[in-house]
């Protein structure tokens, strides 16, 4: 099975964001997707907003989208966002700790669906979200980057993933990019 | 060897399976083709709540003590819900299709999957303001027994109204929200004028058919629950069920492409994802 990223990021997370996929290379080749807190009634202009950062194209998932690669997938706002095989599911679940979308809910789905060939990337937040499924993601067999909590607007986050979980890397966002090319760019293949 | 920890998760995925065979040959509930991750997570949570081990252990109780399955059946599906949800798409309806309603003497109109019922009600306030309510019928269905009585109710907790107030006025409410309802203790009861054109029933879109023609069906957020299998399943129903020129709203991230009948439909308003049949 082919690999899959999920982004977890809460305040602070949209500029993390954007350097991060600022930093992606034009031949990455797996899907992310990316769970970002955000007001419920928030409008797509997210997507937008990312677009002109990505190389990569960004879409908002409408239920039960094909996971393609070199694909941005962002969660639509008030809706849980979960993966399958070859596809995504959405759904209005009730909140998971006060978040949806939640990152937990995504990481946890990708555990099962992607296990070893799954990366979980947690970012910058100020709340837990995301601790627990990044140890899902692990006891899977999978990767966890960690966003080094002194480069982050609020550091609660990432630090309660390193306290739920061993990251394999805890990296400022530029290095996340890097080391995401490096784990799933065509080119490091060849 | 196998690893423990994901043979056990396909152990799971079988035990899931079993408990849906047995509770659709027995009770004749099919959950069958929902969307497994979704699905999945729902059953976890129920083993949590009954303090049960296994979904084999899950299994055996739903089907050996009947009330069991009612509180399952609360649980699997979920009802989670608001008056005017998406605001936007009430007032694109009010822009879009009333004015195509204005031209039928007669509007028969089906919510399925109407849950507690709040979207109904908020259809209902709509179609008065815009004088049209007298000349509707709505069939509100729902495949769960119980939140169709509190639909059929009215009721719902005083506490939600200043968020529902909210909702209404920017989903282009034209009064003051209050006059819908008297509060009466922690209680809104919505006013008994908004049901004189709504019907109430039971009617499962997996297992059950089409029961009359229509010229609105909305069914939102329900699809997002099923697999494609299903999904087309449903759709190939609101096709045998929507007049020509009929209108079809879907949920806000759900799509037309899974319909078998996709090119039979146009957009009315694309991202509040109403269409409109053609042929
Ligand atoms: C999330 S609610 C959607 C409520 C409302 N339409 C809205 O958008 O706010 C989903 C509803 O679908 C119902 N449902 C689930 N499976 C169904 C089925 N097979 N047939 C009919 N309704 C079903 C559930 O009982 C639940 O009330």
């Amino acid at each position: 099975m082919q690999r899959l990223v999920v982004i977890g990021a809460s305040l602070g997370g949209l500029t993390t964001l954007r350097t991060i996929l600022q930093g992606l290379a034009t031949t990455f080749s797996a899907p992310i997707a990316i769970v970002q807190h955000r007001h419920k009634e928030s409008k797509t202009g997210m997507t937008k907003a990312l677009q002109l950062h990505s190389p990569l194209p960004i879409r908002e998932v409408e239920d039960k989208d094909a996971i393609l690669p070199g694909y941005v997938y962002l969660a639509p706002a008030d809706y849980h966002l979960l993966v399958e095989p070859d596809h995504f599911v959405l759904s209005v679940d009730e909140p998971v700790s006060y978040a949806r979308p939640s990152i937990d809910v995504l990481f946890e789905s990708a555990a099962e669906s992607y296990a070893e060939q799954t990366i979980g990337v947690i970012l910058t937040g100020a709340n837990q979200d995301g601790a627990l499924g990044a140890s899902a993601i692990k006891a899977q067999g999978g990767t966890i980057i960690v966003q080094e909590p002194t480069t982050a607007t609020s550091a609660v986050m990432p630090t309660a993933a390193l306290n739920q979980t061993t990251a394999d890397w805890v990296l400022p966002p530029t290095q996340i990019a890097r080391r995401l090319n490096a784990l799933c760019s065509v080119s490091s293949l060849t | 060897m196998i690893d423990p920890h994901s043979s056990k998760l396909k152990l799971e995925d079988i035990e899931i399976q079993l408990l849906l065979e047995g509770i659709y040959q027995y009770y004749g509930y099919d959950f069958r083709n929902y969307a497994m991750s979704s699905l999945k997570r729902r059953i976890r949570r129920i083993l949590e709540v009954e303090n049960l081990d296994t979904v084999s252990a899950l299994q055996d109780q739903v089907l050996h003590e009947p009330e069991s399955l009612q509180r399952f059946l609360l649980a699997i599906t979920v009802n989670v819900t608001s008056m005017f949800r998406d605001p936007a798409f009430f007032i694109a309806f009010r822009n879009q299709v009333v004015p195509l309603l204005r031209t039928y003497p007669y509007i028969r109109i089906w919510h399925a999957g109407c849950s507690q019922g709040q979207e109904v009600y908020s259809m209902a306030i709509v179609l008065q303001e815009e004088g049209l309510y007298k000349r509707c019928r709505i069939y509100a269905t729902d495949a769960n027994e119980q939140v169709i009585k509190q639909a059929k109710s009215g009721i719902y907790p005083i506490s939600l109204m200043q968020q529902y107030t909210q909702l209404y006025l920017q989903a282009g409410g034209k009064h003051s929200f209050s006059e819908y309802y008297t509060a009466a203790y922690d209680n809104a009861i919505f006013r008994a004028s908004l049901r004189d054109n709504i019907v109430f029933s039971q009617h499962n879109l997996a297992t059950d058919h089409s029961f009359n023609e229509f010229h609105v069906i909305l069914c939102r957020n329900v699809l997002i629950y099923f697999d494609q299998t299903l999904q087309k399943r449903v759709h190939q129903l609101f096709h045998e069920s929507l007049c020509k020129l009929g209108i079809l709203c879907l949920g806000r991230q759900e799509s037309i492409r899974f319909s078998p009948y996709e090119n039979d439909y146009e957009a009315v308003e694309k991202t509040e994802k109403i269409y409109r049949r053609l042929s």
